[in-house]
């Protein structure tokens, strides 16, 4: 399912004192089955964009086909439900949505919204549960008495539940200890390979851009900046910089060995990429300083 | 809940803007109670001048007063039309049963109106020229007189502060959590009423927690800064009483004097 914005234009509370500009003129397709990383600085219009894809808000100007459904400024606000169901969608601290006597209730709730049957919805929630890796044990407590990583999992098994076609995850790391994330990643990585489920996510680590995504869009002041692979997007340090961004810690460290003579004609993006360079270089520089 | 006007500030520069917030509460509250000594047209043509006027001063467009006006409509006619229908006295137009349309029902109709628009413009340009903050701390300055009786003077006014602050977080905050059930399937103000009451409970209870969690949050944060209570503590932003302020007092006292002659 593919997503494609065309001329989108988003304004925020137009016609008042406090009209504000969310998106300009995006041109961009989020192709079916891909890993999309969404990145540009604060305030550019990353959370407005992702809004867009299930309909949440209807553009001011321009089209958004989600599948074969066009959403338009006209576009009525019932019948949206088909859309929310197939790209499911987890906000920023999800955990805040929680609100269910038990963690099995909680996660079934979606499901249940788009019509599933309740025994269906609770047997979803018991798999849920294990997928996102969470004890089985929590099924029956209480949402509010888990910790605040166990809460975000249980509310992303609750998007997961609805079992979408498209996931968008809005900074779905923030705030997750090192172990937390590296699994929460893991856990996407594995819906996207073996399930083919599109990605879309908004991140500000580069280092999840460069190992996961395959696709990034970057947005500056609600316009479309640029378009492409992460290679694309990583092989230009300098423009980086200048629209406030980084780059991906492995790129750096390369970036900073280039300059004491390792030569790489790709950027490389992961660890491993770096390691197999490193090893083809390595033997011929110790061999020419045996010299 | 952006229709809503009334209670929002819109930064600007306007002499009204300038004044003590005291001055300009008082001034409001002093206004909307002489409002009521009104009895001529000719008292309320003047009321009506005079809030323009004012209006034209805050260099703020007269579009968003109306707006102000919009959301209490249906009370403002309500309530007119039991005026109308339900005053006896002068010249009868029309009857029937215990409806009648009489002169005074009309011409009191019509005052009641006019009573409406001009607190909801005045009561609007309060909220519009001055900063929520500023509101607090004149609320906190003019209830001071009342330590004497015990009243938590200072507690109130933290209070008020802090509920001020918080308003658009948890504005934020709804608009939120109201999205992310959106997206998990719900539909907001969509079947009978029932079902529509039912709907609200997915956006109240994670909101009573978060509040709970942010009270906890803030009361560790202040303590953690060394508040002990309003005993002796300094002020940063402190109110100044200056020659405009005494001026729209002695503009107050000129309307009230040409209100009783216009009784």
């Amino acid at each position: 399912m593919d997503i494609t914005f065309q001329n989108v234009s988003y304004t925020y509370q137009p016609g008042t004192p406090f009209q504000g500009v969310g998106l300009q003129d995006i041109n961009v397709t989020i192709p079916s089955g891909s890993y999309t990383a969404l990145i540009g600085h604060t305030g550019s219009g990353k959370s407005t964009l992702l809004q867009h894809l299930n309909a949440l808000l209807k553009p001011t100007s321009g089209v958004v086909k989600i599948g074969t459904r066009e959403i338009t400024p006209e576009t009525n606000n019932k019948h949206l439900k088909a859309i929310r169901q197939k790209v499911g969608m987890v906000f920023q601290f999800p955990e805040s949505q929680l609100f269910e006597s038990t963690v099995q209730k909680d996660i079934a709730f979606g499901p249940q919204n788009f019509g599933v049957p309740i025994d269906e919805a609770l047997a979803r929630a018991k798999e849920m549960i294990e997928l996102v890796g969470l004890p089985a044990n929590v099924i029956d407590k209480s949402p509010f008495d888990l910790s605040g990583g166990q809460m975000r999992r249980v509310a992303i098994a609750g998007v997961l539940a609805m079992q979408p076609e498209v996931l968008v995850l809005d900074e779905p790391t923030a705030g997750l200890d090192p172990v937390g994330r590296r699994e929460m990643m893991g856990l996407f990585e594995k819906l996207h390979i073996e399930q083919g489920m599109t990605i879309v996510m908004v991140t500000h680590q580069m280092d999840d851009v460069a190992n996961y995504a395959d696709n990034v869009i970057v947005l500056e002041h609600g316009r479309l900046a640029k378009t492409g692979s992460p290679r694309e997007i990583f092989a230009d340090p300098d423009w980086l910089t200048e629209k406030q961004l980084g780059l991906p810690t492995t790129t750096q460290f390369a970036q900073a060995l280039s300059r004491r003579g390792f030569i790489f004609d790709q950027v490389p993006l992961t660890e491993h990429e770096l390691a197999a360079l490193l090893a083809e270089q390595l033997p011929k520089k110790a061999g020419r300083a045996h010299e | 809940m952006n229709k809503l006007i009334l209670g929002r500030y819109i930064p600007g520069d306007s002499i009204l803007h300038r004044m003590d917030p005291r001055a300009k509460l008082l001034a409001s509250f002093y206004y909307i109670g002489i409002i009521f000594l009104a009895r001529t047209w000719q008292a309320y043509a003047l009321l009506l001048v005079f809030t323009l006027v004012l209006i034209g001063i805050s260099k703020i467009k007269l579009d968003f007063f109306i707006k102000g006006v919009k959301p209490l409509l249906w009370l403002i006619l309500f309530t007119v039309l039991l005026q109308i229908f339900f005053t006896r006295g002068g010249h009868v137009y029309w009857q029937w049963g215990f409806l009648s349309l009489t002169q005074y029902g009309l011409i009191n109709g019509a005052y009641i109106f006019m009573r409406f628009v001009l607190i909801i413009f005045m009561s609007t340009l309060l909220t519009l020229t001055t900063p929520p903050l500023s509101l607090a701390d004149a609320i906190e300055s003019i209830l001071k007189p009342l330590k004497v009786v015990h009243f938590p003077v200072y507690e109130v006014a933290l209070m008020l502060s802090i509920a001020l602050r918080f308003v658009p977080t948890l504005m934020d905050e709804t608009t939120k959590i109201m999205d992310a059930q959106r997206a998990r399937g719900v539909d907001f103000g969509e079947g009978n009423l029932f079902q529509q009451m039912k709907a609200i409970v997915p956006i109240l209870i994670p909101l009573f927690v978060s509040s709970f969690n942010r009270a906890d949050d803030l009361a560790t944060a202040m303590e953690a800064r060394g508040y002990q209570g309003g005993e002796g503590r300094s002020k940063y932003r402190i109110l100044k009483w200056r020659t405009k302020d005494t001026v729209a007092f002695i503009l107050m006292g000129l309307l009230t004097i040409a209100l009783i002659f216009l009784r």
